[in-house]
């Protein structure tokens, strides 16, 4: 069996699991936000009753992340929701915008958004969040209320996105109806040369199967090529499954995967045990292809969606208005590191905005130094702005007076995951996908550029 | 029961993200909160590009489409899991799709939130039917008809009933899988 097929098979009770098989499978952890969570309550509530009991609280991860830094009247009380359910149910894994569990959430319009407007428990970009707050563990079932949940397929766990009503389904049950995908084998061989980022190789798949090429199926990756990939570059891999149309991204767990998860699940007091899946000999497998590390480029997906593929150095006549990162898949550490890299000692030329998945990047940032400097101010002294209030921000859009959205038809290079039409705003308005290099590295040109000219 | 629906269609084409059908940023609206689920209906397909789509979906200052068959090409519903898009479709008087493929959650949310009926085609139909043409969709013989041409479509078999009962608890309820409310 495949890892994808190993999980579901123990998740129900089964010695086998076939593709195809719906099965009913124990939920090892649910997750929600902010913009799902209220509705999935609601579902809970509509149908279990108003005073039901969710089936185990310890199981149930709520991260506030999407409409968090706006005055929109809605948003905010969506968060008041989430909390007054933790509250009622007494959940121990509610990240809260605010510190008084009496409180309620506003927005301080006055205050701007780029000073910090949180208090000590609030997280950011939920799926950046869940595996640093030891929340993901190998070889366990992972819902959540959205598309991006796939990103912890990285710790060998089955990871998928879920509606409203399934995740209601889940909050009084534990369970859900599953049908067991095919396998797609993703085999990496070689390193990534200077200039590479994870973010190319999932672009460079991405375009070679198409952005609809691994609906309903599982996209599990191997070989060699995987022990040169950190956790954060398995995450931002396996976060795009969805941008293929996969149910699931998944690698193996090794060691450096139970050195991160050890760490973590002991940082917060989490379940530390877990029972990894370990890769079969035989595997049936619906497409197997090798990719070699060595010979990726830096790449781009244009616009209108995430298959749209192109070289970044095929793409220098390609204008840009505006220069973005940031999200669960490009607003990490180690993103805005590679960006600062780039950056220092330069200036962009272009509106270029940051902002860090969690509250952890921003202190990561401010405390790292490089000579005199912490990365943060190398960040803002290029010209970039940056904002402290972690969260989703203009990866999607939002209410109008979301950080950074894009509120005219401008053309933006973004280290985010998904460019269809509107995504990020206005309608009219043209995304590019990129790594953080190129990213950077098209901020300080005005125009799509290949990083590596700044790299050497 | 015999299940028959006439209504004019409204042709969409391939790969219609999430993003289309309803925009991040009404999703502050929470679908189980009745005027809000209304009101998410009145947004349902907004974000289709003007020019491309020059007739739009929902007519100005209205809550309710003219179109209770939406007919569509490739990967429709791709993106986010959100399930506000069914839902807007829903709310908006849509009661099937017909695309040509799905993306793998919108198809489910469909299902599990019995907000409409998620057919596919065997032909590209949005290179046949044109937006406001009349059809006639009948769910037993899984047939879409529009002017004088029948066109068989991909039976919907097991969804069928799940959608009937208005999505899966009321289904897992009849069939006995949960058990009923107290």
């Amino acid at each position: 069996m495949t890892l994808t097929e190993k999980i579901l098979a123990r998740a129900s009770g089964r010695p086998r699991v076939e593709p195809g098989d719906n099965v009913w499978v124990e939920t090892d952890i649910l997750l929600t936000h902010d913009v799902c969570g209220p509705g999935s309550i609601g579902v809970f509530k509509r149908e279990f009753g108003q005073d039901a009991k969710v089936w185990d609280p310890a199981k149930i991860v709520i991260i506030p992340d999407h409409y968090i830094f706006t005055s929109d009247r809605l948003s905010n009380r969506n968060v008041d929701i989430l909390r007054d359910f933790a509250k009622e149910q007494g959940l121990p894994y509610f990240y809260d915008v605010i510190d008084d569990p009496n409180g309620s959430w506003k927005f301080n319009t006055e205050a701007g958004q780029i000073k910090r407007q949180y208090g000590a428990r609030y997280q950011g970009v939920c799926h950046a969040a869940l595996p640093k707050l030891g929340h993901a563990r190998p070889g366990e079932v992972l819902f959540g209320t959205d598309s991006h949940t796939c990103m912890a397929g990285a710790f060998g766990e089955f990871a998928s996105g879920i509606g409203n009503t399934d995740a209601g389904f889940i909050l009084g049950t534990g369970k859900l109806l599953v049908k067991v995908p095919e396998t797609m084998r993703f085999y990496l061989e070689g390193e990534m040369p200077p200039g590479v980022m994870a973010k190319d190789v999932i672009l460079w798949v991405i375009g070679d199967i198409g952005f609809d090429g691994a609906t309903y199926r599982a996209m599990q990756w191997e070989g060699p090529g995987v022990n040169s990939l950190d956790m954060d570059d398995r995450m931002t891999i396996a976060n795009m499954a969805i941008e293929a149309g996969g149910k699931n991204g998944i690698f193996p767990a090794d060691k450096a995967t139970h050195t991160y998860v050890s760490e973590r699940t002991n940082l917060n007091g989490t379940k530390t045990d877990y029972n990894p899946v370990e890769l079969d000999k035989d595997q049936k497998l619906i497409f197997d292809k090798v990719y070699d590390l060595s010979k990726l480029e830096p790449t781009v997906a244009m616009h209108p969606n995430p298959g749209n593929r192109a070289l970044a150095k095929e793409l220098e006549k390609v204008k840009l208005d505006r220069a973005y990162i940031g999200s669960c898949t490009g607003g990490k550490a180690s993103d805005f590191v590679a960006f600062a890299k780039v950056v220092r000692g330069r200036h962009v030329k272009i509106d270029t905005y940051g902002v860090p998945a969690t509250s952890d990047v921003v202190q990561e940032l401010k405390a790292t130094r490089w000579d005199t400097q912490s990365v943060w101010d190398v960040l803002v002294d290029a010209g970039v702005t940056m904002t402290e209030n972690a969260s989703c921000a203009a990866c999607l859009g939002g209410p109008p007076d979301t950080f950074a959205r894009l509120n005219a038809p401008l053309t933006c290079i973004s280290a985010t995951n998904r460019n269809f039409p509107g995504r990020m705003g206005s309608k009219e308005a043209k995304v590019y996908l990129a790594s953080p290099y190129t990213v950077a590295a098209s901020a300080l040109t005005g125009h799509v550029t290949d990083p590596r000219e700044f790299l050497s | 029961m015999a299940k028959v629906i006439t209504s004019p269609v409204y042709v969409v084409g391939d790969n219609i993200d999430t993003d289309q059908i309803i925009p991040a940023q009404y999703l502050t609206l929470v679908p189980t909160i009745p005027e809000e689920y209304k009101k998410l209906g009145s947004y349902a397909m907004v974000g289709l590009p003007d020019e491309l789509y020059p007739t739009r979906f929902m007519a100005e200052g209205s809550t309710e489409a003219e179109y209770k068959i939406v007919i569509a090409g490739k990967n429709f519903g791709c993106g986010s899991s959100r399930e506000h898009a069914p839902i807007a479709l829903g709310a908006a008087g849509v009661e099937a799709v017909v695309a040509e493929s799905y993306a793998r959650i919108f198809f489910r949310n469909s299902v599990a939130t019995g907000e409409l009926y998620p057919y596919e085609s065997r032909e590209r139909l949005i290179d046949i039917c044109r937006t406001g043409d009349i059809a006639t969709l009948d769910f037993d013989t899984d047939t879409l008809t529009v002017g004088n041409q029948t066109f068989s479509l991909k039976p919907i078999g097991d969804v069928r009933p799940v959608i009937e009962a208005g999505g899966i608890f009321n289904y897992a309820r009849q069939s006995g899988m949960i058990p009923s409310k107290a």
